[in-house]
């Protein structure tokens, strides 16, 4: 299991107010993320978990560019990898700030 | 002074030799290796039928056992290099040289092959050009077809699978070539005559159904979320705005996405009626759900799909049938009307290099091409307008007078930037081109040349290269689409981001896309066992793609 982290300025803050939020599951080729509000607004945390060694600059490609598509800000985001394909992590991601975003039902 | 009729003597001298071996035009099935022996002669070129789909397997395995001192250096010239026995008989020495469109499950063994020097090779061609050669300088001295049924007489039925075999009977028999058809049985009357008889010389009793191969079943519940994502992309930034009614879709998994995602997704965006009413296309499985809820009009066929002959019979508003009520598919046909009468063509690929060639060819796997390179491509010869047409038209020529300006096909390749085992989609260098270089080919095997790309679809967005006005540009737009694969990640940003201000470049926020909606729950059928029962229980599929 590699780890990885990732404190990043972010110029959109998440909208929505739900406390926490989680998209994908745990599975080979898959992805779980979760997604809590934390402070400040501007910062976005990344917590990686990974079952793949050897994508660090990869993943430091797909994190930033979420981060400057997606509002993101005051987010720490812990991510538990089963050996994700970057088009699915950043499908996740992007599913994760949509969901946090919603009204809780 | 010369000798006339030369051609119709050989024909005569080989159907004397035949007759030895059968009674009338039946040849027992016992007798088929000495017969096929008795009219093959050194040398001929031998269209063996079998494309994509239907193989005339039992006449492969007898050529496969031919003796190769008494009859060798044949020329195969076939669609479908498939079966085992099509490469069997250059392994053996029958044949050594072949012209050919489509390889798939062979696509490994060929390719040792070509490098061994076991076989010559032509050409890799599309079907449609496969055929024409087959009229002009590919001519068979000899056709060993496949066929359902047939009479006495050598009349034909070839059920829902017709596919090659008029095409391949037309130019064999009217110039003088011998035609041989393999049929599951002899009948007294066929159902429908798809063959007449007058062309057909022997006819060879199988006793069981030739070989179908279920090409175009793709099961739902592979799909991913991503190539949901990717499909959304394609109807939204490309099937809506360009209005396409009539297309063709290619094989695989993103195309089953779209077909899937018509009676949700493309209901919610009103596009009912607006798109897909026309296709050229075989009967997927996964259209099924969009042809019940109402979306198309017509529909004609390359060929047929196992387990869906029921269905089609069922639906004759939809596909074309014949008097007994089954399919009637035409390969040249369909490739035809998939050239001239479409105005796109949507089918993914495994290598896009930085001008937008592309290629299924790896250098261990010589995959073909089967009709690709026909679809995907813009007819130069075609007049009639249409408004899909016209706009990619004038994406491409603004300043161009529009009454003189030609229209263009949207030729557009879909695909995840990574694809099986994370091969990247997007590469430098195309490995066709090191595998010409290493068969000292005069061309490399490209599939959709850069030149009738129009667009390119990742789950990263749309990059339309009718709007680029430079190679540079080209190469930033397909760049600013190939996600996180080295190509991808080499992209100038600031170009790439002012390409996306002046909509070459779409994302899939740019249209309005919402990630939460790449959902499974949101295909018109998520297994085999839903289009199965969206059928209304018509649709049979095969054993293989039955897990419940």
């Amino acid at each position: 299991m590699e780890k990885l982290s990732f404190r990043l300025t972010a110029a959109r803050s998440a909208g929505g107010s739900r406390a926490q939020a989680i998209v994908g599951v745990v599975a080979s080729g898959n992805l779980e993320v979760l997604l809590e509000r934390a402070s400040p607004t501007d910062t976005c945390t990344i917590d990686i978990a990974t079952a793949a060694h050897g994508f660090g600059a990869v993943w430091d490609a797909v994190v930033r560019d979420f981060v400057a598509r997606r509002p993101a800000g005051g987010l720490r985001i812990s991510i538990n990898d089963g050996g994700a394909r970057p088009d699915t992590v950043a499908l996740r991601l992007a599913q994760g700030v949509r969901k946090i975003e919603e009204p809780e039902r | 002074m010369s000798n006339w009729g030369m051609q119709k003597a050989a024909l005569g001298e080989r159907l004397t030799a035949g007759r030895r071996h059968a009674k009338g035009k039946i040849v027992p099935l016992p007798s088929l290796p000495a017969f096929l022996a008795a009219v093959i002669r050194s040398g001929d070129r031998v269209c063996l039928e079998g494309d994509n789909q239907k193989q005339a397997d039992l006449l492969a395995a007898a050529l496969a056992n031919l003796d190769p001192a008494e009859i060798s250096d044949l020329h195969m010239v076939q669609s479908g290099v498939v079966l085992p026995a099509h490469l069997d008989i250059f392994e053996k020495g029958i044949a050594r040289r072949l012209d050919f469109s489509y390889s798939g499950p062979q696509s490994a063994r060929i390719a040792r092959m070509l490098f061994g020097r076991k076989i010559e090779l032509g050409a890799v061609h599309t079907y449609l050009e496969l055929f024409a050669r087959y009229f002009i300088d590919l001519t068979p001295n000899v056709a060993l077809i496949a066929a359902v049924s047939a009479d006495k007489d050598g009349n034909l039925y070839t059920g829902p699978n017709t596919e090659d075999t008029p095409t391949v009977v037309e130019a064999t028999s009217y110039k003088n070539g011998l035609v041989v058809a393999q049929v599951t049985e002899i009948v007294d009357k066929v159902p429908r005559v798809d063959i007449p008889g007058d062309l057909v010389h022997f006819v060879v009793e199988a006793g069981r159904p030739f070989y179908v191969e279920p090409l175009f079943t793709r099961d739902p519940a592979a799909i991913t979320e991503t190539q949901i994502l990717t499909a959304m992309l394609a109807i939204k930034g490309i099937y809506a705005p360009y209005g396409v009614r009539r297309l063709n879709h290619g094989i695989g998994f993103n195309t089953a996405a779209i077909e899937l995602l018509l009676p949700t997704y493309g209901e919610k965006l009103g596009l009912k009626g607006k798109v897909c009413t026309h296709f050229a296309l075989n009967p997927h499985p996964t259209l099924i759900p969009a042809i019940e809820s109402g979306w198309v009009d017509q529909i004609h066929c390359f060929g047929s799909e196992v387990g869906m002959e029921d269905y089609v019979a069922a639906r004759s508003d939809i596909f074309f049938t014949g008097p007994d009520g089954s399919l009637r598919s035409n390969r040249a046909f369909c490739q035809t009307a998939g050239l001239y009468a479409c105005d796109m063509f949507i089918g993914s690929t495994l290598q896009i290099d930085l001008e937008g060639h592309s290629s299924t060819v790896t250098t261990s796997r010589i995959a073909g091409f089967g009709g690709a390179p026909n679809m995907g491509s813009d007819p130069r010869g075609r007049r009639h307008p249409s408004e899909p047409w016209l706009k990619a038209g004038a994406e491409a020529a603004p300043d161009a007078a529009p009454a003189l300006r030609r229209g263009r096909k949207l030729v557009v390749q879909i695909g995840e930037t990574f694809g099986e085992r994370n091969a990247p989609l997007f590469v430098e260098r195309l490995d066709a081109l090191e595998l010409a270089r290493e068969l000292k080919l005069d061309l490399a095997p490209v599939m959709v040349y850069s030149d009738d790309v129009t667009h390119i679809v990742t789950e990263e967005g749309i990059a339309n290269l009718l709007m680029c006005r430079s190679k540079d540009e080209r190469e930033q737009a397909i760049r600013g689409v190939a996600g996180y694969t080295d190509i991808g990640r080499a992209r100038d940003a600031k170009l790439v981001e002012q390409l996306r201000q002046r909509g070459v470049i779409r994302r899939p926020e740019d249209l309005g896309i919402d990630p939460l909606d790449a959902d499974r729950r949101l295909l018109a059928a998520r297994s085999i066992k839903d289009l199965m029962l969206a059928s209304g229980g018509l649709y049979r599929p095969p054993s293989r793609f039955r897990n419940w």
